[in-house]
């Protein structure tokens, strides 16, 4: 019995690496194409899921879902034309220093905005309920989440890896000065990877507002565990940053299911092994910029 | 002139944001002003997993001051609130004793979490000035580490426990049942989970699970598969803030349909987890729909000022200055040493609930009724604050106030 309930977690905790996934894929797109270290993430996301709670009563769960990462990537256009823009060349701790007093000026912003209470919001009646596989339980809105982050994943890497747009702005991480040289502006280009970055960010807070409180520090609340991901999974690795959320969902499930008060700090051990065994992370390229 | 236009739009802008950076540095509310006022401190968690509890804090506080100024004051002189951010246990004690010492404060109201009351308490007994506590629950706070200038008008953990405890009896949900809880991983939590087990375990019901959540939990799956495969027939929540939003919101996803309960909660947090998410029976110490005259007043000036009703935390804060204001006339003096006295000799005070609150000289905890709730059907809630129906308040009528009060077991010394 003990088998198939260990097994019920390790399931489970792939669904919990979507989630994960989902947090973490704008992180790592942001940092792997544009080299900026955004701690204002966690600020995005819970401004993609306040959207949320005031769109949805007007143009319904489906109008949110599609309207507020759309505002939040114009947010990140906005962002990178006038402040990420002037860091993409200096040194990493100053766009850390930016996107820092930036995620505490938008998690301020929310207070003063909404209050610091958390706003009521729920799963949509249609999406409610639960599948049964056997015994094992998967509510049907964690199946939807897994569904989008996997849409969200292969549309990004389609993006980036097979397309002439991808081709630009890798090339541009390896060497700016020649793409310049080839007559090529790199600007727009990173303008569309923030946004698309930032609008990731933006999904993450629709989707995951209806099962967790939305409130100002909803955003810091995650953005450590978005870190962590990132850094498993190795700085700048697309399929890294895959493995390291599915990785983290189930250790966390199993630690959960053995010690739990440990749930949490499972996470962080896990990256710490990661890090003395493998320094750039499970799948990470060596990058000179930070060597 | 380009060149000029540009540059002192820049400085204009560096100006902005310079200014910006200064107004968030911590200056208090209101700093200085002239003497004949009464200056009261306020300080209770903003930022962090208690914020939105502080938040109503320093609506209740603020809307009794209005309420005193309005009326004329206390003893002719207006009350001024000094409302800052108390953010941890040593960000707390620093902050206590600047109120104390460069404020120059009458007397100091707030906190939530208990290890940043257990820090202002300690500077209140040192400089001799009254604090009263109005959100932490740790009994540990009552009993080996009260002290005479620290008051309680929030319940106990063992309060608290007793109240829905009396209703869960009623129910038959303790008596030869099995309990499955979550609880808080830190002091708080820790405190609450003992009184709590020892109530259950001595009225015939037994633990099967008892986990441990970090703080920093935001997804529930794993326990809450963990709760599916031990089939409890009560599920108990004893966590703190956001974290018991999170978990009624995934409770409900997960469509588990074992009866919750939980021996510590706030109305905000379950007012965030949103329409067909919130079930249980839970405890209180003071909702809006406590139907008494003063309380019928109360509900309506607060949903006035604020467009929502108060919820538990803003009734500890509001109350505590009306208790001051009026111990202060009483006095005829704005003296903290006075003050104490007076609040130890078992004054009386209308609470807003039936029977009237008094400081016990034991522990300095507020004797008082408490309530219990139970969740609405979703098709029953008439708007977003409609999420439950009053189950009722212990005592009863007959009742000593004080069985409800932690037991008097020597811990707390406080001489009398």
């Amino acid at each position: 019995m003990a088998f198939v309930f260990i097994l019920e977690q390790v399931l489970n905790g792939l669904l919990v690496g979507a989630y994960y996934l989902l947090i973490a894929l704008g992180l790592s797109l942001i940092f792997s194409l544009g080299g900026i270290v955004n701690l204002a993430h966690g600020a995005f996301y819970a401004v993609g899921a306040y959207l949320a709670v005031t769109l949805a009563p007007r143009i319904g769960f489906a109008g949110a879902f599609v309207a507020s990462p759309v505002l939040v990537a114009l947010l990140g256009v906005t962002v990178e034309r006038l402040l990420f823009r002037r860091f993409y060349r200096s040194d990493p701790i100053l766009s850390l220093l930016l996107t820092f007093g930036l995620a505490m000026i938008i998690e301020q912003s929310l207070r003063m905005i909404f209050g610091a209470a958390p706003l009521p919001f729920s799963i949509p009646p249609a999406l409610r309920g639960q599948v049964f596989v056997g015994d094992f339980i998967y509510p049907r809105y964690r199946l939807i989440i897994f569904g989008v982050a996997l849409a969200a994943v292969t549309a990004t890497w389609f993006l980036v890896y097979r397309t002439a747009f991808g081709r630009v702005v890798r090339a541009g991480v390896q060497n700016p000065d020649m793409v310049g040289a080839l007559g090529i502006s790199l600007q727009p280009y990173m303008t569309a990877i923030a946004a698309i970055g930032i609008g990731l960010a933006g999904l993450a807070g629709v989707l995951l507002a209806p099962i967790s409180g939305v409130h100002p520090a909803m955003g810091a609340e995650i953005l450590t565990a978005a870190f962590v991901v990132v850094v498993i999974g190795g700085l700048g690795s697309f399929w890294g940053v895959i493995a390291a959320a599915a990785l983290v969902g189930v250790v966390r499930g199993l630690t959960i299911y053995f010690f739990p008060p440990a749930g949490e700090a499972s996470m962080y051990l896990l990256m710490a092994l990661v890090l003395l065994v493998r320094p750039r992370g499970l799948l990470g390229e060596r990058i000179q910029k930070f060597e | 002139m380009a060149h000029y236009d540009d540059l002192t739009r820049r400085m204009l802008l560096k100006g902005a944001a310079g200014a910006t950076a200064l107004a968030g540095l911590g200056m208090p509310a209101i700093v200085k002003a002239q003497s004949d006022v009464i200056r009261i401190g306020h300080l209770t968690p903003i930022t962090g997993f208690l914020g939105p509890l502080g938040e109503f804090a320093q609506m209740g506080v603020q809307l009794a001051a209005e309420e005193i100024n309005a009326a004329g004051g206390v003893l002719g002189r207006k009350i001024e609130l000094v409302m800052e951010d108390s953010v941890n246990p040593q960000t707390a004690s620093a902050k206590a004793e600047r109120l104390i010492e460069r404020d120059k404060v009458a007397m100091i109201i707030g906190e939530i979490s208990s290890a940043s009351a257990l820090a202002i308490g300690q500077v209140a007994n040192r400089t001799k000035t009254v604090f009263i506590n109005t959100g932490a629950n740790s009994d540990a706070l009552r009993g080996e580490s009260c002290n005479p200038f620290m008051f309680h008008i929030e319940a106990a953990n063992s309060m608290m426990v007793r109240s829905v405890g009396t209703y869960l009896k009623n129910e038959n949900m303790i008596k030869g049942k099995k309990w499955y809880s979550l609880t808080a991983d830190y002091a708080f939590g820790h405190d609450l989970f003992k009184v709590a087990k020892k109530f259950v375990s001595e009225n015939g019901g037994e633990f099967i699970g008892e986990e441990l959540v970090p703080t920093d939990a935001t997804d529930f799956s794993p326990y809450l598969l963990k709760i599916r495969q031990a089939r409890p027939d009560v599920v108990a929540s004893n966590l703190a803030g956001n974290q018991i939003t999170n978990f009624i919101k995934q409770y409900a996803e997960y469509g588990l349909q074992f009866p919750i309960t939980g021996f510590g909660f706030d109305t905000a947090v379950a007012w965030g987890a949103g329409q067909g998410n919130f079930s249980g029976i839970w405890p209180l110490i003071w909702h809006h729909m406590v139907d008494t005259p003063s309380s019928r007043k109360y509900v309506e000036a607060f949903t006035k000022k604020y467009g929502k009703p108060p919820e538990n935390q803003s009734w500890g804060d509001y109350n505590s200055l009306k208790i001051v204001a009026q111990s202060f006339d009483e006095l005829k003096s704005p003296d903290p040493q006075k003050l104490a006295e007076h609040l130890r000799k078992g004054a009386k005070f209308d609470i807003l609930k039936n029977r009237e609150g008094y400081f016990r000289p034991y522990d300095n905890q507020m004797v008082q009724q408490m309530y219990a709730v139970r969740a609405k059907e979703p098709g029953k809630m008439a708007n977003q604050w409609d999420i439950y129906e009053p189950l009722g308040s212990v005592p009863g009528p007959n009742e000593d106030l004080e069985v409800l009060a932690p037991p008097k077991d020597g811990t707390c010394k406080i001489q009398a």
